[in-house]
């Protein structure tokens, strides 16, 4: 029985945080598209692309006769592309991204969760198909996938450091992953080998602590994972300070350069920073690279 | 106890435990500090990596220095080290009992704190030693009785020093009380010679050991003032010749409203090696009388203080003659003689006695008056009743009227007969009569009676039983010659005879200056001399402690005249001052004979001064210092192990700090800078009213007023200031807005003496009671109440509505309404001058020259005319199109007022156009 009624509390408590994060990424949203976006999709729901003249092989249904009428070629009223587009996205659900260096901060897990729930939404509301990588979410169409996501988004991983799931990946589909990347970076370089094999491209969103950027500690310290798995004792950690940096410059370059050779956009985003700005460049990385 | 030069330690032993210090550094480097457990997600990146420097664990050297401080500290504190220490010699070495003796004398009053201190020093190292001690002061002796020095260290804040000197009859009663058996004696002198201590010396020696403290302070004492020449001599002496000094002198007495000042202060110079200085003070007469002791600055001590008598007051005498109007010889005046005896020791009034009774006369003399109007009657003895002296001469007019014929008039001694008698004339019988000698229970007992007065005339007093009690002076025949009724606290006295030599001899005598000086009337400018008060009992007033401070007598007995100048001062007859009647005399510490000497001892008795340094026990101050740095331990070990970043230690002290005032924007403040800045420029300006609210409102309400007056006028204001009426200088400001809020608080008087000057020198208040005034002039409404009290204290003139031809509808704008936020119609200004009229037909009027002191109204202008930051309006006002277009009114209004405080009534001048035209010649 108790673990029906703990099952029971903790599924309250995860539907009771999904209404705000949708209604924070659907803010998030709807300022991108009023701000950026929002012009360009007047006119939503008509389809017509342009018309062309016949050419061997058109059949005569489809030949556009109103138009042919006026003239004496006859024209073919083609239409847009009807196929839309799959975004698989991926969340680094490991205990590693739920870390703050300030009560000021959100969580990295935070931060993710919103950036990548924001960017569901934008991309279902422009009419694309979301869903996740692997088996568990298939993309699909409409307001109900933004539920299926967030439900699925607010679920956490017990392990430290979470590998990114690169099976189901749909052939030329678009990719968002979202983490931290403090892991090994192996399984990593393999999912973007597999993405770049099937054609898909995407973004990968490097979300980090100030902390984590400046290691603003000093004096005797034992290091701990948050999941404790991982630890290390350092009787000065001030001396650590330029070696932590060159290697977490090392690992921005070797993602940044991973994500070349893939056709992959590589950023990096501070939980200190505003998440619209993150949130911008996602969409602009996204819409650069589809259409 | 160990001595280490001035430092001695109570417990030596535990400074052995520094020996322990240097086994503590190497225990405590050794050890490095505690390592802290923090989350982090990158510590992958830092698998792997060395520590470059193995040491760097070590406790840094001055973390360890502090460490071993803090512990020397303890063991140091501990080991109970105590500064100055206080040596043995003299009387107080050795175990045998103790006599402290003490002259407590005024002499030692002005160093009694340190005389105590001392002899709180010296009863706990009698303490320490379980030696008996007996306490005895030579100004109070008694027999000495020896007890634990405990049980006397309880009793130190008791002592007193007295305000005379020990006589030897004291020295004597001491000698008689001294115990038997071996004694040491110390002695607390107040250094000055006077025989009684040869005797008492003498007879402690044969005890044991005599240690003398003598404080080596110099001491200056005060001689009592004389007058020459109209101006107060004073002089002061000093014990020891020493170097050129300067000693302040105050006279310290009331002010005219009757409370304490010091009405004067003048510096003494002792010339180098002089004993004396001698000061002369010139003061106004009236101030002199008020003078009530003098005092050198810094001395607290009786002799440093001389209290004056009577001889310093200048009493006031009004003199009223009867035949004033009567054209005569100068030496037949009735006031002639009266004012010759008078003006050397009074100030004379001259004038109707309706006015100079408010002046509060000493004594009012009548000569010859025989009428009084009921009101002059009751003035008069009011005043009488109050103390005041009355004096009355008879004289032909008293002699033909009805006064105190058939019943006795309140304001005459005794019944008179009709007509009076001529004795010893040409038309008479007998001798001219001359005085008896006074009567034991006479005020003039004891002045001699020259033969050579004679009575040739005088009104007779009526048989009467209450008669012979009020006689003071009469002929030889027994005749009533001077009457005394006593009514409340004064008196009246008449003379039979006249002020004049007309009737009598008297007043050319030498006498008569004696009698007046005797009934108060004048005061004597010479000194008492002893036979003179034969015959009087003197009561206590105020008695002089030996800290020179005035006391209440309380229950003294009263003193024999004849005794009062000449005994010795002592606890039956301290000093102070002295009453008898209406008479006071000072009896002073120090008289114009005393001179001081310096006390003598003999080349084998110890004398030391006062100035040891006392024990200072420092254990508490090391523990403390431990304490300190443990503290400072902890925050240097947090900070160095990483516990404790700087930024937060940093924000947590400023946190600590106390929060500066941060001037608001806008806000007037002090200073030469911020006048300059509220003046270089017109700014508006409004009251705090502490309502933070309100203060916003009305800061908006200005800045909107003043960007109209901006864009429409060439009336430039800057931004708004905030005035603190309590703090800040209003004399910058064209104009005031002050809101009205029901809880606002009062101004202070000093606010208040500041607003009055403000109004008076062109200033001008707009009051807003911001409640539409809903109730109207009957101020019901909270603010309307505050608005009253704010405003009683105020120098306002009448109001009136404003009237529709006032100046202010149509300084800038024609304007009959003043709308605000609300659409009152009620805004008072002050009322024009009941002589001002329609100017040929124009509705012009011609006001006075200056703009009403105060715009009051309840209107809520600030509401109507608050814009933000962008110029938007805060505030909406009505509905619609009809609301913007009473804000532009309130605008309008606004702008009128602001041209109104600074252009005056110069559009009233628009009335002599007309005539300015036609002198133009068009």
């Amino acid at each position: 029985m108790t673990t029906v009624v703990a099952l029971r509390q903790a599924a309250e408590t995860e539907a009771a945080r999904l209404p705000a994060l949708l209604a924070r990424a659907d803010h998030l949203a709807a300022t991108v598209l009023l701000g950026t976006h929002g012009r360009r999709r007047s006119g939503l729901g008509d389809d017509f692309w342009q018309y062309r003249a016949m050419r061997p092989g058109d059949s005569y249904r489809s030949i556009d006769w109103r138009r042919s009428a006026r003239g004496d070629a006859q024209y073919v009223r083609e239409r847009e592309w009807q196929i839309a587009q799959s975004i698989l996205l991926w969340l680094d659900r490991g205990a590693s991204m739920r870390f703050s260096s300030a009560k000021t901060l959100p969580e990295k897990a935070d931060r993710a969760r919103l950036l990548i729930l924001a960017t569901a939404i934008l991309l279902l509301r422009g009419g694309e198909r979301v869903g996740l990588t692997g088996w568990s979410l298939p993309p699909r169409r409409g307001d109900v996938q933004i539920l299926r996501l967030a439900e699925a988004f607010a679920s956490d991983s017990t392990e430290d450091y979470a590998q990114p799931e690169a099976r189901g990946m749909l052939p030329h589909a678009r990719a968002v992953f979202v983490s931290d990347f403090l892991g090994d970076l192996t399984p990593i370089e393999a999912a973007l080998a597999k993405a770049a094999d099937r054609g898909v491209r995407g973004v990968l969103l490097q979300v980090l602590d100030p902390a984590e950027e400046a290691f603003p500690f000093a004096g005797r310290t034992i290091f701990d994972s948050v999941g404790r798995t991982v630890s290390h004792e350092t009787l000065k950690a001030t001396d650590l300070k330029d070696a932590y940096l060159r290697r977490l410059a090392e690992r921005k370059d070797t993602l940044s350069r991973l994500c070349r050779q893939a056709g992959w956009q590589f950023n990096t985003h501070h939980t200190g920073d505003s998440a619209q700005s993150a949130l911008l460049w996602i969409y602009r990385a996204l819409d650069g690279s589809h259409g | 106890m160990t001595l280490f030069g001035t430092i001695g330690f109570a417990a030596p032993g535990l400074l052995l435990g520094l020996l322990a210090l240097p086994v503590l550094w190497l225990i405590l480097r050794a050890v490095p500090p505690a390592p802290i457990r923090r989350i982090f997600p990158g510590v992958v990146l830092l698998l792997g990596l060395k520590d470059e420097d193995q040491t760097s664990d070590r406790t840094p050297w001055w973390l360890l220095l502090l460490r071993m401080l803090a512990v020397a500290a303890v063991i140091v504190g501990l080991a109970g080290p105590i500064l100055n220490p206080q040596p043995d010699e003299g009387a107080t070495a050795g175990n045998n009992p103790l006599l402290v003796l003490m002259d407590a004398s005024w002499a030692s009053a002005s160093d009694w704190p340190a005389r105590t201190r001392a002899l709180d020093g010296l009863l706990a190292e009698a303490n320490r030693r379980e030696r008996p001690v007996a306490l005895v002061l030579l100004t109070e002796p008694g027999a000495p009785v020896f007890q634990s020095a405990s049980d006397w260290a309880q009793r130190i804040p008791g002592l007193k020093p007295q305000a005379w000197e020990p006589t030897p009859a004291m020295a004597q009663r001491l000698v008689q009380a001294l115990p038997d058996g071996g004694f040491d004696t110390f002695w607390f002198s107040d250094g000055l010679a006077r025989p009684a201590r040869d005797a008492v010396l003498s007879a402690l020696r044969e005890h044991g050991k005599v240690s003398v403290f003598e404080s080596p302070r110099a001491l200056y004492t005060l001689a009592p003032p004389q007058v020459k020449d109209g101006a107060v001599h004073l002089i002061l002496h000093r014990l020891q010749p020493g170097p050129a000094a300067d000693v302040g002198v105050t006279a310290q007495g009331t002010d005219p409203a009757g409370n304490p000042a010091a009405l004067a202060r003048i510096a003494a110079s002792f010339a180098s090696g002089a004993t004396e200085a001698d000061i002369t003070l010139t003061l106004p007469s009236e101030v002199r009388a008020r003078v009530t002791r003098f005092e050198i600055d810094g001395q607290r001590s009786a002799g440093a203080v001389a209290l004056p008598d009577d001889s310093l007051r200048r009493r006031e005498v009004a003199l009223i003659a009867g035949r004033e109007d009567r054209e005569g010889l100068e030496l037949l005046a009735p006031l002639h003689y009266l004012s010759k005896a008078l003006e050397p020791s009074a100030d004379l009034l001259d004038g109707a006695l309706d006015t100079v009774l408010p002046a509060n006369p000493d004594a009012v003399v009548l000569a010859d008056v025989a009428t009084l109007s009921p009101a002059e009657t009751d003035a008069l003895l009011t005043w009488v009743e109050k103390g005041g002296t009355l004096l009355r001469f008879a004289g032909p007019r008293v002699a033909a009227s009805d006064v105190s014929r058939d019943a006795e008039d309140p304001l005459m001694p005794v019944r008179l007969r009709a007509g009076g008698r001529t004795v010893g004339g040409a038309m008479s019988w007998g001798e001219p009569k001359t005085l008896a000698d006074f009567s034991a229970d006479s005020p003039f007992f004891g002045l001699k009676v020259p033969a050579d007065v004679t009575i040739t005339a005088q009104v007779m007093a009526q048989p009467d039983p209450a008669l012979a009690g009020r006689v003071i002076a009469q002929l030889t025949d027994g005749t009533p010659l001077v009457t005394r009724k006593r009514i409340g606290q004064g008196q009246v006295v008449l003379f039979h005879v006249t002020a004049n030599a007309e009737w009598s001899s008297l007043p050319l005598s030498g006498l008569f200056v004696q009698m007046l000086d005797r009934l108060a009337v004048s005061a004597s400018v010479t000194e008492m001399a002893p036979q003179d008060l034969a015959g009087t009992v003197w009561q206590a007033e105020a008695i002089l402690d030996g800290f020179g401070r005035l006391q209440d007598a309380g229950q003294l007995a009263g003193i024999p005249g004849e005794r009062l100048l000449s005994d010795a001062l002592g606890p039956e007859l301290p000093p102070g001052i002295y009453q008898e009647g209406d008479r006071s005399v000072a009896r002073n510490v120090i008289t114009a004979q005393t001179r001081l000497t310096p006390a003598s001892w003999p080349a084998d008795v110890t004398v030391t001064g006062l100035q040891r340094p006392q024990e200072q026990p420092l254990g508490g101050f090391l523990l403390a210092l431990a304490i300190a740095l443990l503290l400072a331990d902890v925050v240097a070990a947090l900070a160095l192990s990483g516990r404790l970043r700087l930024t937060r230690a940093a924000a947590l002290v400023l946190a600590a700090l106390p929060l500066l005032p941060v001037p608001g924007q806008g806000h007037a403040q002090q200073g030469d800078a911020a006048a300059i800045a509220a003046t270089d420029q017109l700014h508006l300006a409004h009251v705090l009213t502490g309502d933070k609210r309100v203060d916003d409102l009305a800061q908006a309400g200005l800045l909107g007023l003043s960007e109209t007056l901006f864009f429409r006028t060439s009336v430039e204001p800057e931004e708004p200031i905030a005035v603190n009426l309590e703090t800040d200088e209003l004399a910058f400001f064209p104009m005031l807005y002050w809101p009205v809020t029901a809880d606002q608080p009062v101004p202070s008087a000093a606010a208040y003496a500041k607003l009055n000057a403000y109004l008076r020198s062109g200033g001008m208040i707009l009051f807003d009671t911001r409640d539409a005034d809903i109730a109207g002039v009957s101020a019901t409404s909270p603010n309307g109440r505050k608005l009253q009290q704010l405003a009683a204290p105020l120098d306002i003139p009448p109001l009136e509505r404003v009237p529709e031809d006032h100046v202010m509808t149509r300084t800038f704008y024609l304007l009959q309404d003043f709308p605000g936020r609300y659409l009152g119609r009620d805004v008072w200004v002050e009322a024009a001058p009941p002589d001002a009229e329609l100017i040929e037909g124009m509705p012009f009027r011609n006001l006075n020259d200056n703009v009403t002191p105060v715009v009051i109204g309840g209107n809520d202008w600030a509401a109507a005319w608050a814009v933000d930051g962008q110029g938007n309006p805060l505030i909406q006002i009505g509905r619609g199109f009809s609301g913007e277009r009473q804000r532009e009114i309130a605008y309008r209004f606004g702008v009128n007022l602001v041209m109104y405080v600074l252009t005056g009534n110069y559009k009233s001048d628009q009335v002599h156009v007309p005539a300015l035209l036609d002198r133009l010649g068009q």
